[in-house]
């Protein structure tokens, strides 16, 4: 049997640095069971019986963020063997909070100082003797990015773990609490070995109620504890807390030695502009448009977009297809089979993975402000203005990627540290127009607005508005309300990047991208591809080449009657049903369907200037803007789904988000085509005038309905709840 | 009662009290903001909210409505 050792420690204390330090390139990569936070685990590197888990960034023990109950649950329902605690030295006092909980779990400690290097350059100083005395557990000192001690602590870890002997925590508090906690043990139940009752009797001190429902029988203090609070006059967390940090300060004066009290750190300085009142806008902006231009620009410099066009048009284009050609013809494949491994797989899977030399470029730049700090800036800076619709602040940049491509968008909400905020994030950035929707826009503009700027200005208007909609809209359903999203965040001091992070951190989501273009989308490819190539001819079953003679014609003849209220009748109902349909593969698809459903074979404009005339006499404006909107808003293309997937982590919150995503489009469209046309008098009063009445009325219901936070956290963790 | 939201930017204050429950009020305590502990208001930010304060060596920003919790002196 191996070693375990959970490598335990705040954010931005360097932790992913050392993880990726110590196992290399041994890392496998997944999620916490049910919930969107990340696990990493990896073998140290010369040392593959040893695992260490990197736990998420954490501050405390507390029952209240996902990330810390998820934390706490494998730390005393796994037991590694070991915990290895990165503390960052330059931020003592508040990194050695989470050490007093993690020393009182009866699990062997060993406290790695992290940035000592730059604790020397600031002329600091940090004595590890006495530290390690009042801790009561083996300190060293390491720089993770220099890469210095790091082996030293991790062969500590692994003697502590193969020893087994974890040390009583030395830290105690005032005696009143001490008191406390003294009478509260004899009280707990006998299972609890002994190393663990003091970490116990404090969580049902704090009544922590996570903690004491794991209890195997039921213990009631609370005449204890109210006796208590009303000695202090305090309540029983707050006491904990201030007695840690009490703690925390009576020992660091003869641990640390800080050199200069009053100087302005550089960090401080860059923050004295980047942050600044009046520049942090135009600054902020600045970095935006930069990061855009470079990876979804159509300019020169946009090495991402110039990177997607050569995939495209070149790689997956010319080259792939041809050797791909040139394979089949001397293995003598022919028919069906070189048609879906051409046609279904090669142009499905390229026209996904075509994207990846933009996301490649995106996540590198995403990465780096990532590294640097930035990141939390960002969040600083727009959190006045996204938290009204229930997003974080850090909601801007997927929304800004997603204008581009909803793929990165989606996947860059992994930045965002609140659950809701993120969930909430990766559900309505789809709302936004992507670059893919494009051509939709522009073919309904020039076939029935004569090409006015308004058409494609009211479909940003119209994401937007959705995502602000839905952002106040879900968080007053219960699923979304359950969890309180504080906004109590650390601004980390700026840091070079590291290379070796960015690079990791770029490759990491570009390859989880890759893998699904290898799976999710090349089924769906497949289904497509015989959807549209096989039908009924005569009775006969067998290939078409004409698209209406197909399986999905036929598929889209049968289920267009679903899309009548939305004003998609007669003979364009099924055809627009189709074009829909197609557009899951990639919203492209929608113009290019059309030509084919107008019998149109002729080389295609982007916008399909050619199939205008054809499309104005089947459209109406209203059915035409219908049209528009639910593809605008509706699930988006296969690739996208398997982002939300992948992201999401769980089967019911990613058909949820989906099924939002096509229920709301759909209310949407039906809205306007039902209301609008009954005021201009196009559709007569029926049935669905009144629905759509109701669900507007519902709509703005919801909007003005007064929304109350919760306070607690409502995480169900089954699978690593087991004890 | 003055509050760490009434505070001015560039002035220190002690935290005498925090008030209101559960996650957010956890959240600030964890995060070192304690009975007694200084805190320096940094900046606010450009549109208005939230602010940043510096509290044992770090900077935290936390919205002007959980500072309000913090009772201050």
């Amino acid at each position: 049997m191996g070693i375990k050792i959970a490598l335990a420690g705040n954010p931005n204390s360097g932790k992913t640095t050392l993880f990726n330090a110590l196992t290399g390139s041994n890392q496998f990569v997944g999620n916490w069971p049910g919930v969107t936070v990340e696990k990493k685990e990896g073998r140290l590197k010369d040392q593959k019986d040893v695992t260490i888990t990197d736990l998420p960034g954490i501050y405390s023990l507390s029952p209240y963020t996902l990330e810390e109950v998820v934390a706490r649950n494998y730390l005393i329902h796994e037991r590694p063997e070991a915990i290895l605690n990165i503390v960052d030295g330059t931020n003592l006092e508040r990194n050695l909070y989470l050490t007093t909980q993690l020393l009182e779990l009866g699990i062997p400690v060993v406290v790695a100082v992290n940035m000592i290097d730059v604790v020397k350059k600031n002329g600091d100083q940090i004595r590890l003797q006495p530290l390690a005395e009042a801790l009561g557990c083996e300190v060293v000192a390491i720089s993770a990015l220099k890469q210095t001690g790091i082996k030293e602590a991790a062969a500590l870890a692994v003697k502590l773990a193969q020893n087994q002997k974890a040390l009583p925590p030395v830290h105690r508090f005032s005696s009143n609490v001490e008191q406390v906690l003294d009478q509260i043990i004899p009280q707990l139940p006998s299972d609890i070995p002994s190393a663990m009752q003091r970490f116990y009797a404090i969580k049902l001190f704090e009544r922590d109620d996570k903690i004491a429902s794991m209890m195997s029988a039921a213990v009631n203090v609370e005449a204890l504890i109210k006796k208590a609070e009303d000695k202090l006059d305090e309540d029983a967390e707050s006491i904990i807390t201030n007695e840690r940090y009490n703690y925390i300060s009576s020992i660091i004066h003869q641990c640390y030695a800080k050199k200069n009290q009053s100087r302005m750190s550089v960090s401080d300085k860059i923050d004295s502009i980047v942050t600044n009142r009046w520049l942090a806008l135009p600054i902020f902006i600045a970095v935006m448009a930069l990061v855009y231009a470079v990876s979804m620009g159509g300019w020169s410099v946009s090495i991402g977009t110039l990177g997607t066009d050569w995939a495209n048009d070149v790689l997956f284009g010319e080259w792939v297809p041809g050797m791909v050609g040139t394979f089949l013809n001397t293995m003598g494949v022919g028919g069906w089979l070189a048609s879906l491994i051409q046609d279904g797989i090669v142009a499905g899977v390229g026209a996904v993975l075509g994207f990846v030399p933009q996301m490649l470029v995106l996540f590198f730049l995403l990465c780096i402000l990532e590294d640097i700090g930035y990141m939390a800036r960002i969040a600083f800076i727009m959190d006045r203005i996204f938290r009204r619709f229930g997003l974080s602040g850090k909601s801007f940049i997927p929304m800004l990627v997603a204008t581009g491509c909803g793929v990165p968008g989606i996947m860059a909400s992994r930045t965002i540290e609140q659950d809701r905020d993120r969930k909430m994030t990766i559900m309505t950035t789809g709302f936004i127009p992507c670059g893919a929707k494009m051509p939709i826009i522009g073919l309904f503009a020039g076939a029935l607005f004569n090409n006015s700027a308004w058409v494609a200005t009211s479909a940003y208007f119209i994401g937007v508005a959705a995502v602000i909609l839905s952002g106040i809209l879900l968080k007053k359903f219960k699923l979304f309300a359950g969890d309180p999203a504080p906004f109590v965040m650390e601004l980390p001091a700026y840091h070079i990047p590291s290379a070796s992070n960015v690079l990791r951190g770029t490759w990491e989501r570009g390859w989880s991208f890759i893998k699904r273009a290898g799976t999710i989308i090349l089924l769906s490819s497949i289904v497509l591809w015989f959807l549209q190539g096989y039908g009924f001819v005569n009775g006969v079953f067998q290939a078409v080449e004409d698209n209406n003679q197909s399986l999905l014609a036929l598929i889209g003849n049968t289920v267009s009657w679903i899309f009548y209220p939305l004003g998609w009748i007669g003979d364009m109902g099924w055809k627009a049903t189709v074009a829909t349909m197609t557009g899951l593969i990639a919203k492209e698809e929608v113009v290019n369907t059309f030509a084919v459903l107008y019998h149109y074979s002729g080389e295609l404009s982007e916008a399909g200037n050619e199939i205008w005339t054809f499309v104005a006499a089947d459209f109406t404006a209203l059915s035409a803007y219908s049209f528009m909107i639910f593809n605008l808003l509706c699930a988006p293309c296969f690739a996208a789904m398997g982002a939300i997937k992948r992201e999401m982590n769980n089967p019911k919150w990613t058909v949820g988000a989906i099924g939002y995503m096509c229920g709301f489009a759909y209310a949407a469209a039906m809205i306007v085509y039902q209301i609008g046309g009954f005021i201009t008098g196009e559709v007569p009063l029926t049935l669905f005038t009144v629905i759509a009445a109701v669900l507007l009325a519902g709509l703005i219901y919801l909007l003005i309905r007064p929304y109350k936070e919760s306070r607690t956290l409502q995480v169900e963790l089954k699978e690593t709840a087991k004890i | 009662m003055k509050t760490l939201k009434d505070i001015p930017v560039r002035e220190t204050v002690s935290v005498k009290k925090l008030h209101g429950e559960g996650a957010v009020r956890r959240r600030i305590m964890d995060m070192g903001i304690t009975k007694g502990t200084q805190v320096y208001v940094r900046k606010v930010a450009p549109l208005g909210d939230p602010i940043e304060v510096n509290v044992r060596g770090y900077e935290l920003s936390l919205r002007k409505a959980d500072a309000q919790m913090i009772e201050v002196e």
